[in-house]
């Protein structure tokens, strides 16, 4: 497909569309990783060593992970940009027949989703705001993900922001999984309704499988092994 | 009944536009909404006030030509009903009534509630026709169309082009008026030869006269008149990405 297409809005629709698909299999990828954690110490520090064993694979996937999340962004702020300079006198008196709160506030529900895989890869992946959990080790040697994850989920401060992250990103979901069999015209009467369906379901899928991870920490289902501090 | 009007009024496309408050008096609730600004109108005329400019042609909801945004709803708060259409028994007696004209970058104001839209026209003329070579008029029936087809061909074509897709849209996208041309035709065996190029370059042309992008909200869907689907836009989306590839 030539460049010239893919920059009509119709294109950039369908970019929409892959790059959000990309992003969405990647989430739900990643939380039935992290699912493990209920598997207890042993699976999630051997399923987090092997990913980390794997350096020729890990980095050329966040990278490209990296690239797709940027072009999201890049895409949709052009987009935003030209539908709000598409009416230059707002109306007076605004109203609307359907069109909903969520659908109607992707651009923040995205920005608010940006901030928080900031702050995910910082806490996680660079271990810059929480150093004191991220040098922990597990009897094997091994990064002792497990502990690093129990000890970070005690704070309510931080749990709250997980869970209300994922509230959001359940949000955006809700709109942009629905909206992307529209987008790359998969849709038609009959299977409009079950997409919707779909998608709803999924982000909620998504945000309960995520959420549940530190819910079941601060209530004490997920217990730190003996011997971590 | 007797209406509070807050109308727009713009002398022309240089002018900023303004609300300004009007009284519509002892209106009986059977007349249309377009009546019931003639009235006003005529008032107006008798008091040596510039009328308030309004489009309106056919009046029988076949025309596409009224175009009012009705407090905030494009033709008003009535389902699969033009402002022609409207009735004044729809409201209230002492309801306050906002008229704007449609308002988007790619429909310029010509006065008060009357927009340009000859940016459909140009849409249209991009490739939203079929090519034929003259001659005599061919046996009809010659070539068979099933019923299914025909039918959903013809819900796309019910579009009156009157832009009530894209005054509704938050983000003033006339996908669903190019949607329902690409559609009609490209469903029909006549529109067959031309599709791919049709598609791509009615596209096209809607970019460039600077329309906003679908965010599938579907408003458009809601406010439409003729009732038409927003599975047609999908459906555009589809040709134009299978053209594209
Ligand atoms: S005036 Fe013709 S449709 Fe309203």
């Amino acid at each position: 497909m030539c460049f010239e297409r893919l920059k009509s809005t119709v294109g950039r629709k369908a970019v929409m569309a892959v790059s959000g698909l990309i992003l969405l299999l990647f989430v739900a990828g990643h939380m039935i990783g992290n699912l493990q954690v209920f598997l207890g110490q042993e699976a999630l520090n051997s399923y987090a060593d092997h990913l980390q064993s794997l350096p020729v694979l890990l980095w050329p996937v966040r990278l490209f992970l990296l690239l797709v999340l940027l072009l999201h962004m890049a895409v949709s702020i052009s987009l935003a940009w030209e539908n709000k300079t598409a009416r230059p006198v707002p109306y007076a008196y605004q109203d609307t027949v359907q069109a909903g709160y969520v659908s109607r506030t992707m651009v923040v529900s995205g920005v608010v989703i940006f901030t928080f895989i900031v702050y995910h890869l910082l806490h996680f992946t660079f271990g810059t705001t929480h150093p004191q959990y991220f040098h922990l080790t597990d009897s094997k040697g091994r990064h002792d993900v497990y502990s690093m994850v129990i000890l970070s989920f005690r704070d309510l401060w931080v749990s709250g922001s997980y869970v209300a992250a994922m509230a959001v990103l359940c949000a955006h979901l809700s709109h942009g999984i629905q909206s992307l069999f529209q987008s790359l015209g998969f849709n038609n009467e009959k299977s409009r309704p079950f997409f919707e369906k779909l998608a709803i379901a999924a982000s909620i899928m998504i945000f309960i499988g995520n959420s549940f991870i530190p819910f079941a920490v601060l209530m004490g289902f997920l217990k730190l092994p003996s011997g971590v501090i | 009944m007797n209406l509070k009007l807050k109308v727009w009024r713009q002398r022309g496309s240089g002018d900023r536009g303004r609300l300004v408050e009007y009284e519509a008096k002892n209106i009986s609730p059977d007349v249309s909404f377009l009546e019931m600004l003639d009235i006003v109108n005529e008032e107006l005329t008798r008091k040596n006030v510039e009328p308030v400019a309004f489009d309106h042609d056919c009046r029988e909801g076949i025309c596409g030509t009224c175009s009012l945004m009705v407090n905030g709803i494009a033709h008003g708060p009535r389902r699969a009903t033009t402002a022609c259409q409207l009735h004044l028994r729809h409201f209230k007696d002492g309801d306050t009534i906002t008229i704007e004209p449609w308002h988007a970058k790619a429909f310029p104001v010509i006065k008060d509630l009357v927009v340009d839209r000859s940016a459909f026209d140009r849409i249209v003329q991009a490739g939203g026709f079929i090519s034929v070579n003259t001659g005599g008029v061919p046996e009809a029936n010659t070539i068979p169309v099933p019923k299914r087809t025909a039918d959903r061909a013809m819900d796309a074509a019910a579009c009156i082009g009157c832009g009530a897709c894209v005054a509704s849209c938050k983000n003033a996208s006339a996908m669903l008026f190019v949607a329902a041309k690409v559609s009609h035709l490209a469903l029909l065996p006549q529109g067959q030869a031309e599709k791919k190029e049709r598609v791509q370059k009615m596209v096209a042309q809607m970019d460039k006269e600077g329309f906003g992008a679908c965010t599938n909200q579907y408003e458009c869907e809601a406010v439409c008149p003729k009732e038409i689907s927003v599975s047609f836009i999908a459906k555009m989306n589809r040709e134009y990405l299978k053209s594209s590839i």
